[in-house]
């Protein structure tokens, strides 16, 4: 469960962010607004990325506990963006195993985790290639396992389909909420498209906290 | 402790002056003791790779017999270390200097020797001292009229000759005069090494030789009262020169060596260097046509020695003491003569040598271009070193400034 | 990360520091003794002639270098042969100014290549011409050889800001609207462009105002330039020489303080100037093949110059005899380089190691610099900025002999260790200024990425950062070790003549003329850092081989 209690961000007195509101294990809660309005600021705070230049205020809390202080790599909220963002210097394989806690030990161990988690997308054999000659969908799938496989307990995405194109679109969105909702991971989408919002069909929000229609 | 004691030994060096041969030879042995493993700081212009490669070979020597270790810093101006033991001297280091041993002569052992900044007087108390000729060769212990007194040790003679490309000239002019003549009839192929260089200057000396009427007053001091009356006939003959000279006198190369390649590249037609067998040696190297051949002035031309002192603070006494001795070592002085290897004139007086040293001498060649002792001709004596300050200070007033 | 908060003040310390004490070690002889010190520099007669060079020489080479690296900027940028001077700049770059002057000294001279090139065919010269070229009395090698030295450094410096400024976008919409490539650049891009190198350019004037090494080679003799003189008579010997030299320091201080005002004053008149020019829009395509034309021939001189300099050095050290006029020597030996290898291999050990130990503290201070302005979110002022370029604006001739006097009272002189710690000082500028941009360039949504994996601010940093900046660091190491090798006054003077680089050996050589022996030094003196360049290629290369976007294939 990951709740925003008062989630209010403001820079140079003027209000971005004012967001109350509880996600369900397995629910797709969506932020929506144009380009400027505050979605990703929203997403920085509850990472714990946002720039001094901001000053939040109320709680952030994942399965009650209050993360709103803790720093980035502890508060085990996983997040994708637009791009897949893989490291362009590791194989496919090299990053999977940066997100793979580092409780799973031995090398064969490892080796046999991410074999099976690029088989469970259909990306057998990927394990030592260079991420940058997979295509756009093969890229997006393995930056899914990647976040998958560090085991968060909160899930944000920051417009991750936006630069898919229309087929792949809808396949690879479908696949990110079926993950979500199966491993029953609250799941805070932000987006600027009506159809990302609607695929998943939860409560659609504005950055304010005004309910929006469909 | 041992230590300890042969510092105390070294410091007494100086007095034991009075000791029959027998106590100065267990002295010496201490010395001796005191320099095994011991580094020397040798500060020696190093601007020629023949000379450096000279004295890398007598620190192997020194390594081999004495166990000391010889480190050549290599100076663009003996200068470089005067400066460097005088900061020692005003930042109040007294002991564990820098400076070891400096290649050293004239004004630079003048400014020195007055400041108290030697160590000495230890030349003559050397092992190898009874072999240099000090009758023969005064200039060994006469260093621009100023009596050594000790405190610098010779190891080589120099004297000014002059070079040329006998393909390009045939008759090379033999005064002063002439050479005025000359270069007035071939403008453009002649020029000396900017004064305050060593050589530039000895050149401005040798044309006061030339053109004064009594040279007799050069061993004296300056004396302000008659310089500039003195002086005259120098100024009035380089106004007249100059407008000849290499570039018109409005660049002139920085040195020896510098002056040595302009002969070399074919810029200029007549060099001159402060070592007879110079020309002999560069033609061995390969960087002068073997067609060069040396001459001197009727007359005669300047010429003085080369010698080595120890800063009063020199961390290494002993081993510097060690690398002087050995400088004067018949087999070391033999091989600086060699024209193969520098080609530089002998402090020793070959008479005083066994004859197995003597026969090292007999056998080297001249070299093609090396005059013979007879054929270099008379030496004049260095003037006063306060000329060649003086000198080099009223050149850079009237030619060194401005256009 | 209290240790990382350490490192910004401690590296701005390190470039500070030195250049405060030296300045206050100068001045203090240079005002003691009643001003003894001024009243004999009043007195020397050259004064006003030294002092002139100074001036003419640093300035006409500041004009004539920003001149041509902004005709370059303009002609090229964008096209292919803008590609071929980019891959040109970081070897010639790396090229030590005393190196670049002997290969010019060696080109131009009357006995020099081009003069045996062209005789006795062409000019009918049998012997070399007695013409004043080099140590011309106006100083005009001197400015030539600094404006070849000096483009590539503008050039490489405008390289880091022309994606900054969003250059390519504005020639094109400078294009559009009609605009010859000349005017477009000049008026669209140029203002912008300029505020990112004025510093570089700042320290180009310094530089081309008290440079000693080239000045020695290439400069005039009667007088030479005042900072030449200042390092003669630092070298005399002699109390009275050392106050005078003091004196001459703070002079040459004013001087380039005056000098660098001057500069601004004619930059707040250019902007104003441009701006008005642009209220006019003349288009003036016309312009457009002349200044093309040379810009060809500025860099064509530029690259030339430095490129058949150095191959004459190299010839020089492997000729046998060599007369005028030929053009190539009668045989090949190796005989230079057989008799001079110990030395040669000595001194290029000790110079590798000073290098390699104030490279690597320079990349270590600036990685910890750098990742503590991430970790702790330190915005850079522009005051630190000005900092960064202290030692390379404050003249080295003006506090490096006051240094010296107080690292010899310290008794810190004359050791390796004391000159890898000055060179530390010069080295630090230049990599930082090299490391800055790729670093803070980085993409941080990977850190955000990495973090939310619960990877560590240390994981992000070893695993991440570091592996991936590995090229920018690898070229910054190979700026470092180029810039400490090229380093001479400061290895002169803290050095005390005992430690001795290729450099130091190579000009004590070139007032001796053995050129086959200065050719040795100086190939040396170049091969080092261009073979820290190549590493530099070379290691990425092999380590991404399979990685296309960090060979900047996408």
């Amino acid at each position: 469960m990951l709740e925003l209690e008062a989630l209010r961000i403001t820079r140079d007195d003027r209000l971005l962010v004012d967001l109350t509101l509880a996600i369900r294990p397995g629910q797709v809660v969506t932020i929506m607004g144009p380009s400027g309005s505050g979605k990703s600021t929203a997403l920085a705070a509850i990472t714990g990325t946002l720039a001094p230049a901001f000053a939040r205020t109320g709680r952030i809390i994942l399965n009650g506990n209050d993360i709103s202080s803790l720093p980035t790599r502890l508060r085990r909220v996983g997040l994708m963006f637009q791009e897949p963002v893989l490291f362009p210097h590791l194989s496919v394989a090299g990053n999977l195993a940066f997100g793979l806690p580092s409780s799973v030990r031995g090398r064969q161990a490892r080796q046999a985790r991410i074999a099976a988690a690029l088989a469970s997308a259909g990306l057998d054999g990927l394990a030592d290639r260079d991420p940058a000659t997979l295509s756009g969908g093969q890229k997006a799938r393995v930056a899914l396992l990647r976040t998958l496989l560090a085991e968060p307990a909160a899930l944000l995405l920051d417009e991750p389909f936006s630069r898919l194109d229309a087929a792949l679109r809808a396949q690879i969105r479908q696949s990110v909420f079926d993950s979500a909702r199966q491993a029953g991971i609250p799941t805070l989408l932000v987006t600027h498209d009506a159809e990302d919002a609607r695929a998943a069909g939860g409560p659609v929000l504005s950055p304010l906290g005004g309910t929006l229609p469909l | 402790m041992h230590r300890r004691t042969a510092l105390q030994l070294l410091a007494a060096f100086p007095a034991l002056a009075g000791l029959s041969q027998k106590a100065l030879a267990a002295q010496w042995d201490a010395v001796l003791a005191e320099a095994g493993g011991q580094t020397v700081y040798w500060h020696a212009w190093g601007g020629d790779p023949k000379i450096n490669d000279f004295i890398t070979w007598v620190g192997q020597k020194a390594s081999e017999r004495y166990g000391v270790t010889l480190e050549h810093v290599k100076l663009a101006s003996t200068a470089d270390a005067v400066a460097r033991v005088l900061a020692e001297q005003a930042a109040g280091q007294t002991e564990g200097g820098a400076v070891d041993l400096i290649w050293i002569n004239g004004e630079n052992f003048a400014a020195m020797k007055s400041q108290g900044l030697l160590f000495g007087p230890f030349a003559e108390d050397l092992p190898n001292w009874p072999l240099v000729d000090v009758a023969g060769k005064p200039a060994t212990v006469t260093d621009f009229t100023l009596p050594t007194e000790g405190y610098e040790s010779p190891w080589a003679m120099a004297q000014l000759v002059f070079e040329y490309d006998t393909e390009r000239l045939k008759n090379p002019p033999q005064d002063i005069d002439s050479i005025l003549e000359w270069s007035t009839a071939n403008p453009g192929r002649l020029t000396y090494p900017q004064p305050p260089d060593y050589l530039g200057t000895t050149f401005l000396k040798q044309v006061l030789y030339g053109v004064m009427d009594d040279p007799a007053v050069l061993q004296s001091p300056v004396d302000d009262a008659t310089y500039a009356d003195l002086t005259a006939p120098l100024w009035a003959y380089l106004d007249r020169l100059h407008p000849t000279l290499w570039r018109g006198a409005q660049a002139f190369p920085q040195n020896e060596p510098a002056l040595g390649q302009l002969l070399a590249d074919g810029e200029i037609d007549i060099s001159f260097a402060f070592n007879p067998g110079r020309a002999s040696a560069e033609i061995a190297a390969g960087n002068l046509p073997d067609t060069v051949r040396t001459f001197v002035l009727t007359g005669g031309t300047i010429g003085n020695a080369s010698f080595v002192a120890i800063p009063f603070n020199a961390a290494h006494r002993a081993g510097a003491m060690v690398i002087a001795d050995l400088l004067l070592d018949p087999e070391v002085q033999a091989r600086a003569q060699d024209p193969a290897i520098l080609g530089f004139q002998t402090v020793l007086d070959l008479q005083a040598l066994a004859p197995e040293d003597r026969a090292r001498f007999d056998a080297l060649e001249l070299g093609v271009a090396t005059l013979s002792p007879a054929e270099l001709g008379p030496v004049l004596l260095e003037p006063h070193a306060s000329w060649m300050t003086r000198i080099a200070q009223d050149w850079t007033a009237r030619y060194g400034v401005a256009q | 990360m209290t240790l990382l908060r350490l490192a910004p003040p401690l590296t701005l310390g390190l470039m500070a520091v030195p250049v405060a004490a030296g300045l206050a070690g100068t001045a203090l002889p240079a005002f003691g003794n009643g001003g003894a010190g001024f009243a004999r520099l009043l007195d020397w007669p050259g004064l006003p002639r030294a002092a002139a060079l100074s001036i003419g020489t640093g300035l006409a080479a500041t004009v004539l270098s920003l001149a041509l690296t902004v005709l370059i900027l303009a002609a090229f940028a964008g096209t292919p042969a803008f590609a071929r001077i980019r891959r040109l700049i970081a070897p010639l770059l790396s090229v030590p100014h005393a190196a670049a002057a002997l290969g010019l000294a060696f080109l131009i001279a009357p006995s020099g290549w081009i003069a045996r090139a062209l005789s006795p065919e062409v000019t009918g010269w049998e012997t070399p011409p007695d013409l004043l070229i080099l140590n011309d009395p106006f100083g005009l090698s001197l400015t030539l050889g600094l404006v070849a030295k000096e483009v590539p450094f503008l050039l490489l410096m405008a390289l880091a800001a022309l994606p900054q400024v969003d250059a390519d976008r504005r020639l094109t919409i400078a294009a559009t609207l009609g605009y010859g490539r000349i005017a477009g650049f000049v008026l669209t891009v140029l203002p912008a462009l300029y505020r990112q190198f004025r510093l570089p350019t700042y320290a180009v004037l310094a530089y081309g105002m008290t440079t000693v090494d080239m000045a020695l080679i290439l400069g005039p003799t009667l007088p030479p330039t005042l900072s030449a003189q200042i390092t003669l008579w630092m070298s005399e010997g002699g109390l009275a020489r050392r106050d005078m030299a003091a004196a001459a320091a703070i002079l040459q201080l004013g001087l380039a303080l005056c000098a660098l005002t001057l500069w601004h004053c004619v930059e707040i008149v250019a902007r104003h100037l441009i701006r008005a020019t642009a209220f006019h829009a003349p288009r003036l395509p016309q312009l457009d093949r002349p200044a093309t034309l040379a810009a060809h021939l500025g860099s064509l001189a530029v690259a030339g110059s430095l490129i058949l300099g150095l191959a004459a050095l190299s010839l020089w050290s492997v000729a046998g005899p060599w007369q005028f006029p030929d053009a190539l020597p009668e045989s090949l030996t190796l005989r230079t380089w057989d008799s001079a290898a110990p030395a040669l291999a000595a001194t290029a050990g000790t110079t590798l190691g000073i290098a390699l130990a104030a490279t690597a503290t320079a990349i270590a201070l600036t990685l910890a610099c750098l990742q503590a302005e991430t970790a702790e979110h330190l915005v850079p002022t522009s005051r630190a900025l000005t900092l960064l370029y202290l030692p390379l604006i404050v003249p080295q001739i003006a506090f490096l002999p006051g240094l010296q006097t107080l690292a010899l009272r310290l008794g810190l002189d004359g050791t390796a260790l004391a000159v890898a710690t000055i060179h530390l000082t010069f080295v630090l500028p230049y990599v930082f200024l090299s490391l800055a941009g790729p670093f803070r360039a980085w993409d941080g949504r990977i850190a955000t990425t990495a973090a939310t994996l619960g990877a560590s601010e240390g994981r992000i940093f070893w695993r991440l950062r570091l592996p991936m900046l590995a090229g920018p660091v690898l070229t910054a190491f190979a700026v470092g070790i180029a810039v400490s090798i090229g380093q001479y006054l400061p290895t002169l003077l803290i050095g005390g003549g005992r430690v001795e680089t290729l450099t130091t050996e190579a000009v004590a050589l070139s007032s001796g003329g053995n050129r086959r022996l200065i050719g040795a030094y100086a190939v040396l003196q170049l091969l080092l850092p261009a073979f820290a360049f190549a590493l530099a290629t070379a290691i990425p290369a092999v380590l991404w081989r399979n990685r296309q976007q960090m060979r900047g294939l996408h």
